[in-house]
């Protein structure tokens, strides 16, 4: 098995008995990204030179005997959504293309902490709101599986890294199903965690109450590795939870016997495809041919999931988006064209003695912040930030804001009367495979239901796993979702790992064509 | 002219900058006058991802100030976003409390010795926390438009404490604001200084005008940009006449068309409100909960151990003064209106000499003069309380008049030396009663017309032996040559 194959828990035993070194593995994964990325387009930059240096530093202290980090030399891919100190993160977007924060975000510290090898950044939509990836202010990204299909999003980039083996471990974020989607899409494992076990500090914000942060890897067991790293209370980030943390993979073998796994009635209604259904249906009959006992549940309130989610997201998403108005740091609009605008405006104004014209006109301030945000945001961001203004707005806020917090309410409520019954809820992790580039992008409400199955977990706060189960006749994987009660991510994970040794869905890989000179 | 009656209606928003040694939701500090942008983090710069964790101090300042202002403290409260675009407000929201505020319904009681107006308990609509924007500097010399912003002041925690519209005259407003920097001050929770900006007031004021049997209110205006409290006192005196003029230039009442709330500045220089924004925009600021911080609770026994820990508050204190010492009321205002440092000199000083009236006049008139004079504060006077005490007390021996006092006060202080010492040193010493006594009766028969005009009854007549008895022995105590002559005199 070459390097780029092997999953991160066996590389990183390569790694300790130094029968392989950190910069092997890195040059490997960079070799990687060199052949293929040029079509994948999963980066938005790569850190060769630091990954190198980096890598060649812990050989050299693992020469000496010093102690390492839980992942040393292991390469792990960031989403650009978390900040990297002195390394641009962009977000996706154009209003912050430049920028470089002066600071790490707690899981970047604990990575860096661990001796993990930050080796790029990875694209995404833009400000994590999308679910293609093509919102991205820089390029789309593509699916490895089939170039010509979106890898989904938010972290597109974050997963089809991991499905082209251009990283063996990868970090997204998840507001309303950013990883488990991609995961799902990509062929790869994706685990979003409770709402409060991993540090949001340094997670460029969309929605602060549903944005978390979570491992993509090519098994369950990778995953937990990750999370082991990155979970864990921080003082820096209120909502983190101050939870004991188990180690993810202490028990991860053990089979989880007398399994109760419940059937979301809802989540196999009109719009599931055939194929994902079946395949979904298929990997449910492998748990039960493990023991796993099955049985039919309801989650009444999803129905309105997908609006209370489309209400809750943009208004929080309205408010923490106010900070990119061009006067502290980010994109700015041409200062000296819009102040020569404004003047030609006045004059015009002025000689058609247009009194109420003259008065209307923006004070360079308010141009500022006009312009600066309209070039620097995309459509997609611009349309959600509308959608919660109005939302918060004096006259509709208890209509609407106000409304979806109580459905949110229910929602949890559903969850918490149906894991008094089930240990785990099993379903779809989307309603489709992986659609065509541009398919969707005319229709943000159909894009929208593709998160159907996975924002509930968002709005209840509670973890959720994306794991490949299938493949459609064209070749595209199909995404498996179990959800666990609120810190039951071991539990997770071992079903996880306990169908990842039953099928070997996982291990496959596209076959990428390399990019022609 | 008509001569309308009417009534002035005022309520005062006051922000007070909490004294805490780093700001509400980060580390930075909050001290004043360092250079712009030097006290600043990601956090209260909001740089992306960014995230805000509490002050536990700040909340702990805020719910004593609260519970001293007689407040119900809720079980619970949260933060909120309150939405606008500033360029010194960087994260385009401040955090601030809206519908469940840290604590509601206190009052805050005021009065007036000198009598303007009856004693009375003014309302406390709510006070709660809220972080500080930065400072804008605008520079629009000639023809430039530059301005450039401080953020080291953003993130500060404030205190908004907003009374009910219960004032009804801008003396009643100056009082109002003086109890509150007064309990402020007692509380050590701020240092209220009104020119670093640590306290800040905006009025709102109209008038309530009689049209025979209904009463007229003018629209609301919102009164900003007062720097002391002389100026909130002449800028609501002028407010009220200028809304008295307009009413019967134009009378407009409030709600009706053209009657909506407005905002005028006070232009200290030109003693008068200017309009600042005329059209009513109806500030919508998006309020809602901010995601990225938890709900604080506050339990019973909290309020409690806050309370018992509050220790007594000026309002109680006078009462105590008044009673324990036997001062009036009036005494007993203007030495706790010096604040707690002085109050225990005070009652040192009404041990040590054991009379609570003379403590009480030689502080208001002698200390608080020297005081002035020095430009210090009761911890900076060079003579303990313990060292005046002692004066004091040969005072009431009879050993030394008053105004010799003053000079052997005095002598303390230059030579900071005990009230022995600065006696000796004036060669002030204690005359003997039979000396005191033959002296009299030498005046007396010097005097006879004086001693004549004391046998009609014409007592002022014994001055004139007060000044000769002075020249021969400075150290006699003119208010025993008095007794002592006008003895003789009925003897003879």
């Amino acid at each position: 098995m070459s390097l780029i194959d092997s999953p991160a828990t066996e590389l990183l035993q390569l790694l300790k008995s130094a029968e392989v070194t950190a910069v092997e593995v890195t040059q490997a994964y960079l070799d990687q990204i060199a052949r293929y990325d040029g079509r994948v387009k999963s980066f938005l930059s790569v850190g060769s030179e630091r990954a190198l240096e980096q890598a060649a530093t812990i050989d050299q202290r693992r020469g000496r005997g010093e102690p390492l980090g839980e992942l040393a030399g292991l390469p792990v891919a960031v989403k650009d959504v978390l900040c990297t100190d002195g390394w641009v993160t962009s977000c996706g977007s154009k209003m912050l293309a430049d920028f470089v924060p002066p600071y790490d975000a707690t899981v970047i510290a604990r990575l860096k902490a661990a001796d993990a090898i930050l080796i790029g950044k990875t694209n995404m939509d833009e400000f994590a709101m999308g679910g293609s990836t093509e919102n991205s202010a820089f390029f789309p990204t593509t699916n490895p599986w089939d170039v010509s299909c979106t890898p989904g999003g938010s972290s597109g980039g974050a997963a089809a890294c991991v499905a082209a083996s251009m990283a063996p471990l990868s970090i997204g974020s998840d507001t309303g199903g950013s990883i488990r989607q991609p995961a799902g899409f990509c062929g790869v494992t994706g685990l979003k965690p409770t709402y409060g076990r991993v540090s949001r500090y340094g997670l460029i914000a969309f929605a602060s109450s549903l944005d978390q942060v979570g491992p993509l890897a090519s098994t369950a067991e990778d995953a937990a590795l990750l999370l082991r790293t990155i979970a864990g209370h921080d003082p820096l980030d209120s909502t983190s939870a101050p939870v004991d943390q188990p180690d993810y993979l202490a028990n991860i073998d053990q089979p989880l016997d007398g399994l109760r796994l419940g059937l979301v009635r809802e989540h196999f209604g009109p719009g599931l495809d055939d194929e994902v259904g079946a395949a979904v249906g298929q990997a449910i009959k492998e748990f039960e041919s493990r023991g796993a006992r099955v049985q039919e549940i309801s989650l009444p309130h999803s129905k309105y999931a997908i609006a209370t989610y489309y209400v809750i997201a943009p208004c929080e998403a309205s408010s923490n988006l106010a900070r990119y108005d061009g006067v502290h740091y980010g994109y700015r609009t041409d200062e000296a064209a819009m102040l020569a605008d404004l003047a030609e405006e006045r004059k015009q104004l002025a000689a058609a003695g247009d009194e109420a014209g003259l008065a209307n006109l923006d004070s360079p301030l308010m141009r500022l912040y006009r312009l600066s945000r309209s070039e620097g945001f995309g459509p997609e961001v611009k349309r959600r930030i509308m959608l919660g203004a109005y939302a918060l707005s004096a006259g509709y806020k208890d209509a609407y804001y106000v409304k979806a917090l109580k459905v949110r309410r229910l929602i949890r409520n559903d969850y918490d009367a149906a894991f008094r019954d089930v240990d785990l809820i099993v379903g779809p992790t989307t309603p489709t495979v992986a659609f065509g580039l541009g398919e969707m992008v005319d229709d943000p409400l159909a894009m929208y239901l593709q998160d159907l199955y996975t924002v509930s977990a968002n709005l209840a706060g509670i973890a959720g796993i994306s794991v490949p189960c299938g493949m459609t006749s064209t070749g595209l994987p199909v995404g498996l979702q179990l959800q666990a009660p609120p810190f039951q991510e071991e539990r997770l994970l071992r079903a996880a790992h306990m169908f990842q040794q039953a099928t070997d869905w996982h291990t496959k890989r596209p076959t990428l064509a390399a990019e022609t000179p | 002219m008509t001569n309308t009656a009417y009534e002035t209606i005022i309520g005062l928003e006051v922000h007070v900058q909490l004294q805490t040694n780093t700001k509400l939701f980060c580390r930075c500090s909050t001290s004043f006058g360092a250079e712009p942008n030097t006290q600043t983090c990601p956090v209260c710069i909001g740089m992306p991802g960014s995230l805000p964790v509490m002050n536990r101090q700040a909340y702990a300042l805020g719910l004593k100030t609260a519970v001293a202002l007689n407040c119900q403290i809720p079980e619970f409260t949260k933060w909120d976003r309150k939405q606008y675009f500033y360029p010194d407000l960087p994260k385009g929201y401040q955090i601030s409390q809206f519908d469940l505020p840290m604590s509601e319904h206190g009052w805050l009681e005021i009065s007036d010795p000198k009598g303007a107006f009856e004693t009375k308990k003014i309302g406390i609509t709510r006070a709660h926390l809220e972080d500080d924007a930065g400072k804008s500097m605008h520079d629009e010399a000639a023809g430039r438009s530059d301005s450039r912003i401080d953020l080291n002041r953003t993130g500060t925690p404030l205190l908004e404490i907003v009374s009910d519209p219960d004032l009804r005259s801008a003396d009643e407003a100056r009082a109002y604001l003086s109890e509150l920097k007064l309990l402020l001050t007692y509380l050590g929770v701020s240092d209220c200084n009104m020119q670093e900006g640590s306290l800040r007031v905006d009025a709102n004021i109209n008038l309530h005008i009689a049209q025979g049997e209904r009463t007229a209110a003018t629209p609301i205006v919102e009164v900003k940009n007062m720097n002391s409290f002389r100026a909130v006192e002449r800028a609501l005196r002028f407010e009220a006449n200028r809304q008295f003029e307009s009413w019967q230039a134009n009378p407009v009442e409030l709600g009706s068309p053209g009657g909506h709330k407005t905002t005028r500045g006070w232009d200290d220089q030109m003693q008068i409100t200017r309009i600042q924004r005329e059209k009513e925009e109806s500030s919508d600021y998006r309020y809602f909960p901010d995601p990225d911080l938890l709900p604080v609770t506050a339990t019973e026994a909290d309020v409690a151990s806050v309370r018992g820990a509050l220790g007594e508050l000026p309002a109680a204190l006078r009462v105590t003064l008044a009673k324990k010492y036997g001062i009036d009321a009036y005494d007993a205002d203007v030495l706790v209106n010096q604040g707690r440092p002085l109050v225990a000199y005070f009652e040192e000083l009404a041990a040590a000499c054991d009379d609570g009236r003379r403590a009480s006049n030689w502080v208001q008139q002698d200390v608080l003069r020297l005081l002035n004079e020095m430009d210090a504060t009761i911890d900076q006077f060079p003579v303990t309380a313990a060292a005046l005490g002692e004066l004091l007390k040969f005072i009431a021996a009879g050993d030394i008049d008053n105004t010799r006092a003053k000079d052997v006060l005095q002598e303390m202080i230059d030579a900071q030396s005990s009230a022995a010492e600065a006696m000796a040193k004036l060669g002030i010493e204690k005359v003997d009663a039979s000396d005191l006594e033959s002296l009299c009766r030498e005046l007396l028969a010097a005097n006879p017309a004086v001693v004549a005009d004391l046998k009609e009854g014409k007592m002022k007549a014994v001055g004139a032996l007060i000044g000769q008895a002075k020249k021969q022995n400075p150290n006699v105590n003119p208010a025993q040559i008095k007794s002592i002559c006008i003895e003789l005199v009925k003897q003879l």
